[in-house]
């Protein structure tokens, strides 16, 4: 019989997640090109306005680099609870709620001084994201909890309270009825870094290259990060190594709800100025595809997020000047995603047409 | 019949309709989970059927060809998840999430010309002799043919579990494939079958928000539902008799949220909203105490490796 039979691979494909990564990105373009070519959009056009808004040129690069700020931060964490094989799907919600403490702390002490103000909020943020965080991690410990349904659920209520607040008692008096605080006082603002230089990039991404360090000093230099690293991947391995599994978890989670957290109040003080709905965009479930993409590999973490936010602001501008519907980003993200699983099949599987030997 | 039980009854007449897209999703996934496969997408998958449901409607002006295009397209959606997991061996937890962003976006895009667009769908009759049985009538008997359709799967469920040579097959698959492949049956083939029946379930649970719950299109009109269906499965402990209290109790939470809401009580509608996944999360730690995780089928969310 000559027909192909799968092997095992002794050694992982060379360049593998780079080949698989190509090919499941032709994929996904391939079939979203042929959704809009149903939807009555000239398809190669949509590819070339998806390539140029969000890469060609100075300015679409400055609107990539700006959004993928908030995903590298959530993806940072997933990617470490992904490691884990702790399934924390929570990073929309605890960036909720990172954008909510920021927020409490604006308002509840509107006068300090910017170097006051600035660590009160992102402390202020990492606690709110981080206790968001922290309890499906105990109920899941403690009770043995589905951590995918409690952080998918928290991701709901967490955004609903958002709205709770800036429909409610945090509303703008003068906004009009509009959902939305009042605009922060210029201590609260995260500005920009060079305005003449690098335009609207703000020192949002300064903290990003300051957690990127701490985070890969952390797996590669201490013994905890290591063990990460090294058996995070079999619980039951870890426990007969002796490492504290159950302080990992807690630990790890409480970590992505702070770096969650981060974003939200980055996103919320450097992008909008103040709080509103309209924070929500889902940053948290592209964290999640950039995170299992890239594994847990700082490098990779940043360049798959910086790809998936191109990708956003391309769809953005295909909403813009084709009229194509903002959820075709969905479409896209699910697509990659989906064929990254598949493909990476070949990364520890060949086929052969050779008989039995 | 005074005012306080006419307004009970119809709380609970409302408590089935809002729990009937709920327990089809639900069996839909615990059909899937007992063959061993984790299906995470039934949010995507359901509303992806809720679109086509509608779409097919609108066109033929037939509800039943919309139920079977939901049917299908579910389905036919949930079979991506098949060809990754089942024979490119990928994640089950990250598949499923994948299908739920896929199915979400697919509905929200092809959907967009359609928004708020009203179409025929079924309308409540009252089965003969049985709507006039007291309070059970009004609250059981007086609804669409797609509730009355959902009657008659908790019993059919468990007797193809429980008594069927299929059903005893599929639940080998779910607990120990290798013995299954032992016994000379394909636990593969067998995982093809669960995925897709759950799928074209989650997809008629779907069909019911846009044709029965409902008669119109609206993005994101499941908000939710496929999600609180997975937490509902552990809840039921992988049995269908308890799949049909959990779909009601969540189907009463909602319709107390919306008779609430119609009259006027003082309460912010986000708090309101937030109920149905509160109590998903208190519904799930109660369960979860007393241990229901380990009802779960033993192979459950493992891959079956390819035979060197």
């Amino acid at each position: 019989m000559f027909l192909p039979r799968v092997v095992k691979r002794q050694e992982p494909l060379q360049w593998g997640s780079f080949f698989i990564f190509a090919a499941a990105l032709v994929v996904s373009l391939g079939v979203s090109c042929a959704l809009l070519a149903v939807h009555g959009k000239p398809p190669l056009k949509a590819l070339a306005v998806l390539w140029s808004g969000g890469f060609g040129g100075p300015f679409a690069l400055e609107d990539t680099l700006l959004k993928s700020i908030p995903i590298f931060l959530c993806s940072l964490g997933v990617a470490v609870s992904f490691r884990m094989q702790v399934w924390n799907i929570g990073a929309e919600g605890q960036f909720a709620l990172g954008a909510v403490g920021a927020t409490w702390a604006v308002l509840a002490f509107p006068g300090l001084p910017m170097w006051a103000m600035m660590p009160v909020m992102f402390l202020c943020a990492a606690i709110a994201g981080g206790l968001w965080a922290a309890v499906p991690a105990v109920l899941r410990l403690r009770f043995g909890m589905n951590e995918i349904i409690s952080t998918l659920m928290f991701n709901y209520i967490g955004i609903l309270f958002l709205q709770f607040l800036v429909y409610g008692a945090w509303k703008d008096p003068t906004s009009f009825g509009f959902p939305m605080t009042p605009i922060f006082p210029k201590a609260a603002l995260i500005g920009p870094i060079a305005p003449a230089t690098l335009g609207r990039v703000h020192w949002g991404l300064a903290v990003c290259v300051g957690v990127a360090v701490l985070l890969a000093v952390f797996l590669k230099r201490t013994r905890l990060g290591f063990e990460l690293l090294a058996g995070g991947e079999n619980p039951r391995a870890a426990r007969y190594a002796r490492m504290p599994y159950n302080l990992l978890v807690l630990l790890v989670m409480t970590l992505c709800g702070a770096l969650a957290g981060f974003a939200g109040c980055i996103e919320t003080s450097a992008t909008v100025n103040r709080l509103q709905p309209s924070i929500m965009v889902g940053y948290g479930y592209t964290a999640i595809v950039v995170a299992w993409l890239s594994r847990l590999r700082v490098g990779s973490i940043a360049c798959f997020a910086f790809l998936l936010a191109g990708l956003r602001v391309g769809v953005e501008h295909l909403q813009l000047d084709l009229q194509v519907p903002a959820a075709f980003g969905g479409i896209l993200e699910g697509m990659i995603l989906l064929s990254v699983l598949a493909g990476q099949f070949f990364d520890r599987y060949r086929f052969t047409l050779k008989g039995r030997s | 019949m005074d005012m306080d039980t006419a307004l009970l009854l119809s709380i609970l007449a409302a408590t089935v309709q809002s729990g009937t897209p709920i327990l089809y999703a639900t069996l839909g996934e615990m059909f899937t989970e007992r063959s061993g496969v984790l299906n995470l997408g039934v949010e995507g998958m359901m509303i992806v059927g809720a679109f086509t449901a509608f779409l097919a409607t609108h066109i033929t002006g037939n509800p039943w060809a919309g139920v079977l295009a939901a049917g299908l397209c579910g389905g036919g959606l949930s079979l991506l998840h098949g060809v990754v997991c089942l024979i490119f061996q990928g994640n089950q937890v990250v598949s499923g999430l994948a299908l739920t962003i896929l199915g979400l976006g697919l509905a929200d895009f092809l959907g967009t010309p359609y928004v708020g667009i009203t179409t025929t769908g079924f309308q409540a009759f009252a089965v003969p002799v049985l709507a006039d049985i007291p309070v059970l009538g009004a609250i059981f008997f007086r609804h669409d043919a797609m509730v009355y359709l959902s009657y008659l799967l908790p019993p059919l469920f468990w007797l193809f579990m429980a008594r069927t040579r299929p059903g005893l097959a599929l639940r080998a698959a779910g607990e120990h494939p290798a013995a299954a492949s032992a016994a000379g049956l394909s636990p593969v083939r067998i995982r093809w079958c669960g995925i897709f029946t759950g799928g074209f379930l989650a997809g008629l649970g779907g069909a019911y928000l846009s044709l029965a719950y409902t008669h119109l299109w609206t993005n994101n009109m499941t908000s939710g539902r496929g999600w609180i269906a997975v937490a509902l499965v552990i809840f039921a402990f992988w049995r269908p008799g308890r799949a049909v209290f959990g779909a009601y109790l969540f189907g009463g939470v909602m319709a107390l949220q919306l008779r609430l809401q119609a009259m006027g009580a003082n309460l912010p509608s986000s708090l309101m909203l937030m109920l149905p996944y509160a109590l998903t999360v208190l519904v799930l730690l109660a369960s979860s105490a007393r241990g229901g995780g380990r009802a779960a089928p033993a192979a459950l969310g493992v891959n079956i490796e390819p035979e060197e």
